[in-house]
């Protein structure tokens, strides 16, 4: 997928939120949300980003988008920056993103009828109105595992599971080749999470559209993706193939979170938590790598110089000052 | 302390039947579920959303809203005594005191805008006879405990000053304030990030064996419950359809739905995994209650389901030693594996 060109290829995204205090709304400080960030996502290819609440996931995925602006920062789509940008030049490119939201309570109009949601995009783009529309749409339906007669009923008539294959449904209506799910799983009882996860794959399968995949829960994210991007207090701290980072994390920070999650056999040793302490504040990030404050090898240089993201083997970089070998598991 | 009784039964419920009567007809929400827990032992209960277990949590500390819900049968005997017996005035000594609970969401069960030395001094001078000094001095205490950073400053401070693994931190400080027998934990770690629930897993963990709580885990995460529970319940549609310990869960499941939900999770692969595995779905969705099929209420998601699953609920057996299902097809899969 390196030969060709990426479908998405971002740089340097930056997303900082001013915060406004006194009588006279000064700004007082900046949120750093999403502090340059870079990264490809090529054809086909589903790229998971992980990390803790706060960490800048969402607004990496919303930026994207256009759906928040970026400070600066390019977010190329097929070659064209799309960033600079005015909404009316934007929009024949929406139709190649779209987003599935993580609850499907929210992101649905209870007005609406489900074959009406679906629908919606194809109208407002133009692209199909009566009776095609709702051929196109039975369509949808039947891809997401819906039956055609289910699209006369209204939201709360499904139950979640079902709720989050029309927002599938409604994602796919455009034909995009980008679609972001954004914790698309994380309300959905467990039984039922397994079948959306397959849902996406076998769509992404047989359609081959590329999906940037957000999600807290590793095991989701390393299920789904080929590659997964590491982020901490605004920047990718590691990104790998999917196999290439569980086997070998080279982030101190990664190797915390994979010894965090807990395994589901009761003879897996449990380790004690390698790190202490909560995500510092994005507003007075800590100088130098983010993460040196809860890291147990920083050293001096981690603590006044920010490392950057450099080649650790094939296809996984890291930003570390220890990447030589040091900072793995000892 | 926990050494000298490792057996003594803290918490015996029998045959509970909690009930909502809704517009909808009357639905059972836990329907005649039994289990006990020990000193210093961790029972975990796991289901999906509606499966009774929030429910059984608040049939024992009496907090089921009345109406609509009521206990209608059972038994709840702690420490020797029926809680399902005693009129409200007694039942208010027990809860907070003998048996404790956390919540999922640690900002909505802090009171915002009290402080948080003043909420845990609530808990302690309402069933202790002690100085307002000495309570105070019991909340700092509680906070070191719970190994919250300066606890002297903590205390003073309010619930929004505080992160969400402190604030947790914090309730648990107010749960074990007066050294409960009892402490149940609704999804204590749901609302929190993975590196922080390692580290309130570790201290929920580290302070129940130190106190000899006997604690019930509620929780939908079977990772957790095999790194933290000695025993499980897996429930299903207000019912227990398994009961063993968490070896003999996680080695051999005996139910259908346990071994559905095993096979739907992702796993985070293995360092030497280079292969995908498809995911197992369990097809269909959790049934309503008010609409439960006859026979087994599982069997119209259940590949293994014969005639009989469809007419009879079955009994909850030992099928191996100390591991019970309820399920008509459970000796066979027991034999097989």
């Amino acid at each position: 997928m390196t030969e060709q060109r990426p479908l998405l290829e971002v740089t340097d995204l930056v997303k900082h939120y001013p915060v406004r205090g006194g009588v006279l709304r000064r700004q007082v400080g900046t949120v750093h949300a999403v502090d340059g960030v870079s990264f490809a996502l090529g054809t086909g290819e589903t790229l998971g980003l992980v990390g803790e609440s706060g960490c800048g996931k969402s607004t990496v995925a919303r930026t994207v988008l256009r759906l928040v602006e970026p400070t600066s920062g390019a977010i190329r789509l097929d070659g064209e920056d799309i960033a600079p940008l005015s909404k009316t030049a934007l929009r024949p490119y929406r139709r190649s993103m779209q987003i599935v939201f993580q609850d499907p309570f929210a992101s649905l109009n209870p007005r609406m009828t489900a074959g009406d949601i679906v629908g919606e995009p194809l109208s407002v783009h133009g692209i199909a109105t009566g009776a095609k529309k709702q051929e196109r749409v039975a369509e949808l339906f039947q891809q997401v595992g819906l039956r055609a007669d289910q699209m006369r009923n209204f939201p709360h008539q499904f139950s979640g599971g079902q709720r989050q294959r029309i927002c599938i449904a409604r994602a796919l209506s455009l034909g995009p080749r980008l679609i972001v799910c954004d914790e698309p799983v994380s309300a959905l009882d467990v039984s039922i999470q397994a079948q959306v996860i397959n849902l996406l794959i076998d769509l992404q399968r047989k359609q081959n559209f590329s999906y940037l995949f957000i999600a807290h829960d590793l095991a989701v994210v390393a299920h789904i993706s080929h590659r997964v991007a590491v982020m901490y207090l605004g920047r990718i701290v590691e990104i790998a193939d999917k196999h290439e980072l569980f086997a070998n994390p080279r982030h101190p920070y990664t190797q915390a979170l994979l010894a965090s999650v807990p395994i589901a056999d009761p003879k897996a040793k449990r380790s004690a938590p390698l790190i202490d302490g909560d995500v510092p504040s994005p507003i007075n990030p800590p100088s130098g790598c983010a993460f040196h404050t809860r890291c147990r090898y920083a050293i001096d240089r981690c603590k006044s110089e920010r490392p950057a993201l450099q080649a650790a083997g094939s296809r996984h970089q890291v930003a570390c000052w220890l990447n030589d070998g040091t900072g793995r598991d000892e | 302390m926990s050494e000298a009784l490792p057996a003594e039964t803290v918490l015996d419920v029998k045959n509970l039947q909690t009930v909502f009567f809704t517009n909808s007809g009357l639905f059972r929400a836990v329907d005649d579920v039994s289990f006990t827990v020990r000193r210093g032992e961790t029972l975990a209960i796991v289901g999906e959303s509606g499966c009774g277990k929030s429910v059984s949590a608040l049939s024992i500390m009496r907090l089921v809203p009345d109406p609509p819900g009521r206990i209608v049968g059972g038994s709840v005997t702690l420490e020797g005594t029926d809680l399902l017996k005693l009129d409200d005035a007694a039942m208010r000594d027990i809860r907070g005191n003998r048996i404790s609970m956390i919540f999922q969401e640690p900002m909505t069960s802090l009171n915002p805008v009290i402080r948080i030395g003043d909420q845990i001094i609530e808990a302690v001078r309402l069933h202790q006879k002690v100085s307002s000094k000495e309570a105070w001095k019991q909340a700092v205490d509680m906070l070191r405990l719970v190994r919250i950073p300066e606890p002297e400053r903590r205390a003073r401070e309010y619930p929004h000053q505080l992160s969400g693994g402190m604030r947790q931190r914090a309730m648990i400080a107010m749960a074990l304030a007066c050294r409960p027998a009892l402490l149940i934990a609704d999804e204590p770690t749901t609302a929190l990030d993975v590196t922080i629930q390692a580290q309130i897993l570790a201290l929920i963990v580290d302070l129940q064996q130190r106190l000899g709580t006997g604690l019930i885990l509620i929780t939908h995460d079977l990772g957790v419950v095999a790194q933290t529970a000695q025993r499980v319940i897996v429930m299903y549609a207000g019912k227990k359809v398994e009961e063993a310990t968490v070896e003999s869960l996680f080695e051999t499941p005996l139910h259908p739905y346990t071994r559905g939900l095993m096979a739907s999770i992702p796993a985070v692969p293995s360092p030497d995994a280079r292969e995908d595995v498809r995911l197992i779905e369990i097809p269909g969705m959790v049934p309503s209650l008010t609409k439960l099929p006859p026979g087994c209420a599982f069997a119209p998601r259940c590949k293994l389901a014969v005639d009989r699953c469809r007419q009879e609920y079955p009994p909850l057996d030992e099928v191996k030693s100390n591991h019970w299902a309820a399920c008509w097809r459970a000796g066979e899969m027991a034999e097989a594996s």
